[in-house]
């Protein structure tokens, strides 16, 4: 059983499963963008210790799409593969790009997030937002683990 | 069991040790148990100082522990960390050797002539007991052998609970107990989609189990579970959650100056305390705030529990002279699990029930110093609490150590330490390991699960 039957988390699975079957997964399944939309934006990680890595996604791609598909190593990131039940994929947003997110928090997410370490007013799970075309230029902050804080 | 393939991948083993030795200054590191913590420090380790090379060794011929063990069947997404422990295991610098056991078949003073760190990850796989009495009494059982009976733990097939009463009352209100209370109640045809066992689904389609008592020493404001696992209970078909409205008295006022995450929970249970109920449910789940087992009482079974009632005294639990009686025939203490001392020459907290260690660095015993080159992470190291995601963290924080001390020269390098070899241990090797993973994932596919988990040792090793 699906702990939380939720319509995001069915979509990050079933682009997790098309990911594998097919070599270009190029249809969005983000509920909120047309089809067939290719788009690429730009979003830039900022890690605690001020590093910056700029990588591209599709529009319709998940955070932690962008993070997985572009092999960027956070440790431990998307433990749980977007299944909402780990909040290692935590994210932290500036207020207006916060306030701009077209889906607010499902309580699902608020309850993972809950869990999350340094946990602040504008956070929310990288595999739960979806990409679109006017988040190009994106930036946001990934918050301190232990090892990320020390090196 | 010592097969030609098998002894074919020690040869190259052996080789790619020989080629690796060259290799100046790579550590060699031994981590023992491949849970979390083990699987973690053990990604962590590689990634930062790709030269070094790691065996991990467990004792059951499976890996994973309480990934395997632990989390529940009909939570399979929390098991996708698998995915990025297998990862860490294809690495050419990693061996997996399974059913080889601290303490039994190896010593850690063996380990630590033939490693530059061993990493003590074993985890915490021992009852915690209440010390009251009536304890023996039958069907009074630990949340680990339920835990482990029904996820196929070798040796608790048999272990069979009874469960041909109606009531059960669950001791201590952490995850696992509510684990414990979601697979007592969740209807059957959803559990049969699950890896669950097959003796386990069986027993638990005959149960006769309608409630479910969550008993808590403490109030709704100090309730161990989290947020998500409490809302899962309120959605569960067929079931209503009870509270009891003495337990919220003063509670619906304090939300507002709660922290959020803390906050959020209790706004959930006084809603829910709030809300109408669904006649048509007919299994019942109450959670029940401010009692102390002080005895179980049954003859040829138990028959109910005595509690003490209890006030708070600075977030502390303390006893009234009042009591409570509550009837059941089974009851199930989740009060935690406890790690134990595997091998004399650990310097191991008998009363903490952990190994005694400064931020993860193991200390000599009786003395503040550092022993240096032995490790522990995960629950062995911070005592068993926390979920996978604290586990990791712990790992990462752990290993970033072992690199600080390596690189600032307090671990050294030693070519003669060469490692275990694993001809001399009847151990299984990663691909082993697939071979047995294959195999339950066909016979759980016959039957429409996503696995069916082989529980006989002996025949996990007549597989490979
Ligand atoms: C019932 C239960 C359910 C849980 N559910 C969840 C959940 O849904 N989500 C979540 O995030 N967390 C959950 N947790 C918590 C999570 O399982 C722990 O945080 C994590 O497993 C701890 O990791 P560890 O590596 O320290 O210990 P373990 O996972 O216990 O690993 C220890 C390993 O060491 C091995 N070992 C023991 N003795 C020896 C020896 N002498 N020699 C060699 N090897 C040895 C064991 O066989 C085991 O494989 C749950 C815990 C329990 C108990
Ligand atoms: S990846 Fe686990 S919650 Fe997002």
């Amino acid at each position: 059983m699906l702990r939380i039957i939720n319509s995001r988390v069915i979509n990050n699975i079933s682009k997790q499963i098309i990911r594998q079957m097919t070599v270009q997964p190029t249809r969005s399944l983000c509920s909120n963008v047309p089809k067939l939309q290719k788009e690429e934006v730009e979003v830039t990680f900022v890690r605690a210790n001020g590093e910056r890595i700029t990588a591209k996604g599709k529009v319709g791609d998940s955070l932690l799409d962008v993070v997985v598909n572009n092999h960027i190593d956070f440790d431990g990131f998307g433990a749980c593969e977007g299944t909402l039940t780990c909040s290692t994929c935590h994210l932290i947003f500036a207020k207006p790009d916060f306030d701009k997110l077209p889906d607010k928090p499902s309580d699902e997410e608020l309850d993972m997030l809950d869990l999350a370490f340094d946990l602040t007013e504008t956070s929310r799970l990288g595999c739960q937002i979806c990409l679109s075309k006017d988040m190009n230029g994106l930036e946001v902050k990934v918050p301190a683990t232990v090892n990320d804080a020390r090196s | 069991m010592l097969s030609r393939k098998f002894l074919t991948k020690n040869l190259i083993n052996s080789c790619l040790f020989s080629t690796n030795t060259v290799v100046k200054n790579a550590l060699r590191a031994c981590i023992v148990g491949s849970g979390p913590s083990g699987f973690y420090s053990s990604q962590y380790l590689l990634k930062h100082l790709p030269d070094c090379r790691i065996d991990l060794i467990e004792k059951l011929p499976v890996p994973f522990g309480l990934v395997r063990y632990g989390v529940a069947p009909d939570h399979p997404e929390v098991k996708n960390v698998i995915n990025t422990f297998s990862k860490t295991a294809e690495n050419p610098n990693f061996n997996f050797y399974g059913n080889i056991s601290l303490g039994k078949d190896v010593s850690l003073n063996e380990l630590r002539q033939l490693y530059d760190v061993v990493v003590l990850c074993y985890g915490s796989d021992v009852d915690s007991p209440l010390g009251i009495k009536g304890e023996d009494i039958k069907n009074v059982i630990s949340a680990r052998e339920f835990v482990g009976w029904y996820n196929g733990l070798p040796h608790l097939e048999n272990f069979n609970p009874d469960l041909s009463g109606e009531e059960a009352i669950l001791i201590g209100q952490g995850n696992v107990a509510i684990d414990v209370a979601r697979i007592l109640l969740t209807p059957i045809d959803i559990l049969s989609k699950t890896d669950i066992t097959e003796y386990a689904l069986e027993a638990l389609s005959r149960s006769k189990i309608k409630k479910v008592y969550l008993v808590g020493r403490r109030g709704p404001l100090q309730a161990a579970f989290t947020i998500a696992e409490l809302r899962e209970m309120l959605k569960l078909p067929n079931t209503d959650t009870y509270w009891r409205q003495t337990d919220f008295e003063g509670i619906p006022e304090k939300i507002d100056s709660l922290p959020r995450p803390r906050k959020r929970i209790t706004e959930l249970m006084v809603k829910s305390l709030n809300e109408a109920k669904q006649s048509s449910n007919n299994k019942k789940f109450l959670p029940v705030f401010f009692r102390s087992p002080t005895q179980f009482i049954g003859n040829d079974k138990v028959e109910s529990v005595e509690f003490s009632i209890n006030i708070l005294e600075n977030e502390s639990a303390v006893a009234t002279d009042k009591s409570e009686s509550l009837q059941t025939q089974l009851v199930c203490r989740s009060i935690g699990y406890k790690s134990i001392s595997v091998d004399a020459s650990i310097n191991f907290d008998d009363k903490l029930g952990r190994v005694i260690n400064k931020e993860g660095r193991v200390l000599k015993k009786n003395s503040n110093e550092v022993d240096v080159g032995l490790y522990v992470a995960g629950w062995l190291g911070t005592g068993p609490s926390g979920v996978i995601l604290t586990t990791m963290n712990n790992a990462f924080k752990i290993s970033h150590t072992i690199i600080d001390d390596f690189r600032n020269g307090i671990i050294k390098c030693d070519t003669n330490k060469t490692g275990i070899d694993p001809r001399n241990y009847p151990c299984i090797t990663w691909t082993d390991w697939l071979k047995i993973d294959k195999e339950e994932t066909e016979r759980g596919h016959k039957v429409n699960k996503p696995r069916e988990k082989i529980v006989s040792i002996k025949e996990m090793l007549s597989i490979v």
